[in-house]
């Protein structure tokens, strides 16, 4: 068994092995988030102080899903699990396998995918964001993103630029639901040197330093089972310049969605996302397309 | 484009944003939102007959007194609502303490207030200004965390 797989596996274990009495479902529908692409409970591109699941005080909770994001070049799926407890402590897992399209024949390595594996810690520190409503304190908390990256053949390009193919991400969320009017906002802080949030690894020779970014999520709940909103996300573009000049530059991240949660087991998350340049160098077009996510709580 | 897009949904949801609760004290437009004190107290008959049945919920409401009880919640709301009523119960701490109330049975009685106010017709964003106001009551109601 791999390590990838006793990992993938820890996370869905915390939440089925300690029985059924543990595993309910206290939170109020769409509170514990989605699962973002590295994993964490949050939106589909940021982790928020939320906890993930529906498990709250006193209760364990776990969730797993599948997401695709489709642009006009590239394609991303990602496949993962959290687990939560006492709506304090998340873990989670998520595994990337990144589409390069036409870059992997380009660079003579046809069928180029990146992938990466993050393994993910968040801790609420304080604040409760669905229910203290008498207060502008937010929910807050702290995580780490464990990456690991696998370029496959563009293991020696990266070496050459200088990014190193393990990195973590440090981040701080603070979220808030102002009740009275259904509208949830998030703000989190993300030091970071990863490289298109690390499929292109982390760091480079021009700068391998970690530089703190921002992102910031709205929400719109129109009922119980329906929220819309948008997101956006800087990225630090590390491998700006590089050996390539300014042929790997990125681009911050953003997107507009809509997550439906019919019931506590199951929702679905639609999104046009924009990645902005991804290798432009070699795609010179801004990547756009739609976000499909669907995640199941248990 | 879409980055345009988002900028303004961000900008749109600052300019929402004019506080956590809103004022209470002259503004009596939510307690004609629920129907002021008549419509208030079928909302309660209906939220405590199933609070009573409620898996969730009926081990902490099955020995109340009903009447009472939807009384004492009927003043309240409409006293929080901005009505012209006055709650003469015990404050909330001392109503609760000895029961063990975890959160999640706060969130349970929550989701009953919701379903009863959507078997009355209240509008969903009418819901959660009413919810904004009770939400806090969480601090002195859960006492097993």
């Amino acid at each position: 068994m791999t390590s990838h797989t006793l990992h993938a596996g820890t996370a869905l274990a915390f939440a089925l092995l300690c029985g059924p009495a543990l595993a309910e479902s206290g939170k109020l529908l769409l509170t514990g988030g989605v699962s973002s692409i590295d994993g964490a409970a949050g939106g589909g591109l940021t982790p928020w102080a939320l906890t993930g699941s529906y498990a709250t005080q006193g209760q364990l909770g776990g969730t797993a899903f599948v997401t695709r994001v489709k642009t006009q070049d590239y394609a991303l799926n990602v496949a993962g699990a959290a687990a939560s407890y006492d709506d304090r402590v998340e873990l989670s897992f998520a595994r990337q396998d990144f589409d390069t399209g036409p870059t992997g024949p380009a660079l003579g390595l046809p069928g180029l995918r990146l992938k990466q594996d993050i393994f993910g810690l968040k801790v609420r520190l304080f604040g409760e964001a669905v229910l203290d409503s008498d207060t502008f304190v937010p929910q807050v908390a702290l995580g780490v993103e464990f990456k690991t990256a696998d370029p496959g053949g563009l293991a020696p390009t990266l070496r050459a630029l200088g990014a190193s193919t393990q990195g973590t991400d440090f981040y701080v969320s603070a979220t808030k639901l102002f009740l009275a009017q259904g509208v949830l906002v998030n703000a989190t802080l993300r030091a970071t040197k990863a490289n298109q949030n690390g499929l292109l690894g982390f760091g480079g020779a021009a700068d391998d330093s970690y530089s703190v970014q921002p992102e910031v999520s709205i929400a719109w709940l129109l009922n119980r089972h329906l929220a819309v909103g948008a997101e956006y996300r800087a990225k630090p573009d590390k491998l700006n310049p590089s050996a390539l000049g300014a042929g790997l530059q990125e681009d911050d991240w953003s997107d507009v969605f809509i997550a439906w949660a019919p019931n506590k087991n199951l929702s679905l998350t639609l999104a046009f996302v924009d990645l902005g340049h991804i290798v432009p160098a070699l795609v010179t077009r801004r990547q756009q397309g739609p976000y499909l996510s669907a995640q199941v709580a248990f | 484009m879409i980055r345009f897009l988002a900028t303004l949904l961000l900008a749109a949801g600052a300019a929402l944003l004019h506080g956590p609760a809103e004022a209470q004290a002259s503004d009596a437009s939510l307690y004609q939102a629920f129907g002021e004190k008549a419509g208030l107290a079928v909302l309660m008959d209906r939220f405590v007959e199933t609070l009573a049945v409620d898996e969730r919920t009926k081990v902490f409401f099955a020995n109340a007194d009903k009447p009472r009880l939807k009384q004492q919640l009927t003043d309240q709301l409409c006293m929080l609502a901005g009505g012209p009523c006055v709650y003469t119960g015990a404050k909330m701490r001392g109503q609760h303490r000895g029961l063990e109330i975890a959160r999640s049975d706060f969130n349970a009685l929550v989701e009953v207030l919701q379903d009863s106010m959507d078997a009355q017709g209240i509008a969903f964003s009418t819901q959660n200004r009413m919810l904004a106001r009770l939400a806090p009551m969480h601090r002195e109601i859960i006492t097993r965390e």
